[in-house]
């Protein structure tokens, strides 16, 4: 978690620098607006990691508070780990779907109901939200077929 | 059925037990379920989907190829008659739209990246298997809805891929193509952002053990920090398109720069937006989308020089951090498209496109040293690669000029930029990406393609390439302008543009080798086994094609070559940087013989292997 939450926050502290002197050096607003948003983007994502990574390691916060649960450092981030120190369940990984194909099909038929009128965005639209509940219930159930 | 994935077993310190360690849901899942084209439609199996993007991106190629060669066949004459004006511009358009937004980067992050990246860091599959699918429908549903422009009755789209405010008002050009392309371009954004979360969420939480993020292949590296682009540039390209639907169709005027009004409708020149806001807003996209389309395919020739040099890469983690330092820079460069517009900061501007030369220029090095001194091995994959480094330094030279305002001013939208991002665009994601789609076939289908005619594709193109961007250089420094459709007689530029007319042609024809290639290899297949090159990652320990979520078994991971350590225990296994050790890399065979792989090689006969030394 170290390597990806010092990544993301880097990306967040270059764009900072970049958008503090791009801004003071043109006064632009949307290049200074959008160097903000990519400066974010590296630093919220990166502090969430670099909150588990010390979560791991005992601290209930970044930096103070204790917590009894002790994960040490995850396997795939420890340059000895073995393949048997990754025991356990990794994940559960859903089927085959139909959903997303009816998902996806469904926001094709909306977006072409801006150009082609608005009679096809009831069509495109009952199918996103078929699909949408489709999905959900297949989630809940585990999954179908 | 959910799939509830424990991890393979072990091959560290001793023969391989498939299952050891591990319950039974350890084994592979043969995908229980429809077949054929139910399978198709339902499938969420990353290698399936990247199967699909590849194929998809692949046609889409070769159409915007034939547009390619109209634009060239109208250009051969002085006052071309093969196509009309109007019908020239849709080409150019679509050519480039296709080629940007529909090959080049779908082909990469969708196909390639889809397929191998999960492979590479020993993932049963992407960290969301719905969404990546969503994402391969969302990217079909976009592409055909581009193409649906040729089918209305004004045409495709033809205001040029970077279709610039004013030009792409509802005012100048009002056709039902133009909207189209707007929708597509939406659809494809959607499925490239979530292509970005799932490509950095498996990176992040799919690791093997062992594969800490220094382990990571470079292929892997790139398509992380690719990932975090797509994420940063792609929101800013759908909320401009957004923005410049409402200004086509419900009354706003944020790039309007004529015929403004009040609410009320009473004529106002204050309510006028900013033409200029467009091109920031675009190019903030779309210089990172250029580099995009660069860093994969960096990524997959940073694969293809190790194994084909029998070399580690030389300076693993010089190529990582001058991946991050492109990505970085590349996002504060966007206005450099932008110098002739008189409204932006030229220094900042220039000093920062001048910089990305650095650690492209570093890249280069490594790529070298990577090779200096190896028993190169010149099979398809390794020619289409060292093409890219001519290719890419040619147009990476150029862009340095390019980056030069006064330079920049004097050769603005002539066909020196033209042949420059040619040669770019041309060089990393065709030289690059076919590179890729050699080296990688074998694993997919595990079948070999065949290498002669590789080599018939790679030389016509090759020179074909030359051909065909080398005068268009010339073209420009002499002032013809890119985007027309005839130019002057008297000027002398014909003779450049038949050669550069005989150039794409040549391309054309390379290509055709590519479909025959893939007609022999269907028709009379070559076995391809594991590992046929004797390459280092981890994609190359499973069978060919991988069976569902992809391991049986993993080696232990002790560097950024796994499969390379196995195969080869008596070797010093390389940390990255690391001096190589002696008797490295000489005394192995010649590699890509057929069928079998090397000896050694990860064929499942798990009695005659041992595992690594754990060092």
């Amino acid at each position: 978690m170290k390597i990806e939450s010092t990544f993301l926050i880097g990306v967040g502290i270059f764009f900072g620098c970049v958008a503090a002197i791009y801004w003071f050096l043109s006064y632009e607003d949307a290049g200074g607006m959008m160097l903000v948003g990519t400066c974010l983007l590296g630093l919220v994502p990166g502090s969430y990691y670099f909150f588990w990574h010390r979560r791991f390691r005992g601290h209930k916060y970044f930096f103070w508070g204790k917590t009894e649960r002790v994960v040490g450092t995850r396997p795939e981030d420890r340059p000895d780990a073995t393949i048997a120190d990754g025991a356990g369940v990794i994940s559960s990984f859903p089927g085959g779907s139909v959903w997303p194909f009816i998902l996806g099909m469904g926001a094709f038929v909306l977006l072409l109901s801006f150009v082609f009128g608005v009679w096809l965005a009831m069509v495109g639209g009952s199918v996103i939200l078929t699909a949408l509940v489709g999905v959900t219930a297949e989630s809940r159930r585990g999954g179908t077929h | 059925m959910t799939d509830v994935i424990a991890p393979p077993a072990g091959g560290g310190g001793g023969a391989l037990i498939p299952g050891a360690g591990t319950d039974h849901l350890a084994h592979p899942h043969e995908e229980h379920g429809p077949s054929g084209l139910m399978k198709w439609i339902t499938t969420t199996d990353h290698k399936v989907i990247g199967l699909s993007y590849m194929i998809t991106a692949v046609a889409l190629f070769y159409i915007a190829g034939l547009l390619a060669l109209g634009i060239r066949v109208q250009l051969t004459t002085p006052a071309g008659t093969f196509i009309s004006f109007q019908q020239y511009n849709q080409l150019f358009t679509m050519h480039g739209s296709i080629m940007l937004y529909l090959f080049a980067g779908p082909f990469a992050f969708g196909g390639l990246a889809n397929y191998v990246v999960p492979l590479q860091i020993g993932a049963p599959d992407m960290a969301f298997p719905r969404l990546n699918a969503l994402s391969y429908w969302l990217f079909l549903g976009g592409s055909t809805t581009m193409l649906l422009g040729f089918a209305t009755s004004g045409g495709a789209a033809d205001f040029g891929w970077v279709a610039y405010a004013p030009l792409s008002t509802s005012t100048y050009t009002p056709g039902t193509g133009e909207d189209l392309w707007i929708m597509a371009l939406v659809l494809t954004g959607f499925s490239a952002i979530f292509t970005g979360v799932n490509l950095v969420a498996t990176i992040f939480y799919l690791r093997a053990p062992g594969m800490t993020m220094f382990r990571m292949p470079i292929f892997t590296w790139n398509m992380l920090v690719t990932g975090i682009l797509i994420l940063i540039a792609f929101p800013v390209l759908t909320a401009a398109l957004v923005m410049l639907f409402a200004d086509r169709h419900f009354g706003t005027m944020i790039y309007a720069v004529t015929g403004c009004h009040t609410v009320t409708g009473a004529p106002d020149a204050h309510a006028c937006g900013s033409a200029v806001l467009w091109q920031n807003l675009f190019w903030f996209f779309g210089h990172p989308e250029v580099y995009i389309l660069a860093l994969p395919y960096f990524g997959i020739v940073t694969e293809i020089f190790p194994v084909f040099s029998r070399k580690p890469v030389f300076g693993y983690k010089g190529m990582v951090f001058a991946t991050m330092s492109i990505a970085a820079l590349s996002t504060g460069v966007w206005a450099h498209h932008m110098f002739t517009t008189g409204t932006v900061l030229l220094p900042f501007f220039s000093l920062m496109s001048l910089l990305i030369a650095v650690p492209t220029g570093i890249k280069f090095f490594n790529w070298i040293g990577t090779m200096w001194r190896g028993q190169l091995v010149y099979k398809t994959p390794m020619l289409m690669s060292i093409g890219f480094l001519f290719a890419f330094l040619m147009g990476g030279v150029t862009g340095v000029m390019l980056a030069s305002p006064p330079i920049d001013f004097f050769v603005h939208t002539t066909y020196f930029v033209v042949a420059h991002f040619h040669q770019v665009l041309f060089g990393s994601a065709v030289f690059g990406g076919f590179a890729g789609l050699y080296y990688w076939y074998p694993k997919m289908f595990g079948r070999m393609l065949n290498d002669t005619l590789g080599k018939w594709h790679f030389w016509l193109l090759f020179i074909g390439f030359w051909v065909t961007f080398m005068p268009q250089y010339i073209l420009g420094l002499h002032g013809m302008p890119r985007r027309v459709a005839s130019y002057p007689a008297h000027l002398g530029w014909q003779s450049l543009n038949i050669a550069s007319t005989i150039g794409a042609f040549m391309i054309a024809t390379s290509f055709l080798f590519l479909l025959a290639n893939f007609w022999v290899s269907w028709r009379y297949p070559v076995p391809a086994g594991d590992n046929p090159w004797d390459a280092h990652t981890l994609e190359w320990f499973t069978t060919s094609p991988p069976p569902h979520h992809n391991y049986t078994h993993l080696p232990t991971i002790r560097s950024e070559r796994p499969t390379w350590d196995y195969n080869h225990p008596e070797a010093p296994t390389i940390r990255h940087g690391g001096p190589s050790g002696p008797g490295h890399p000489n005394g192995h065979g010649p590699i890509g013989s057929g069928n079998g792989g090397p000896p050694g090689g990860g064929d499942g006969s798990a009695g005659a292997r041992q595992g690594v030394p754990a060092s």
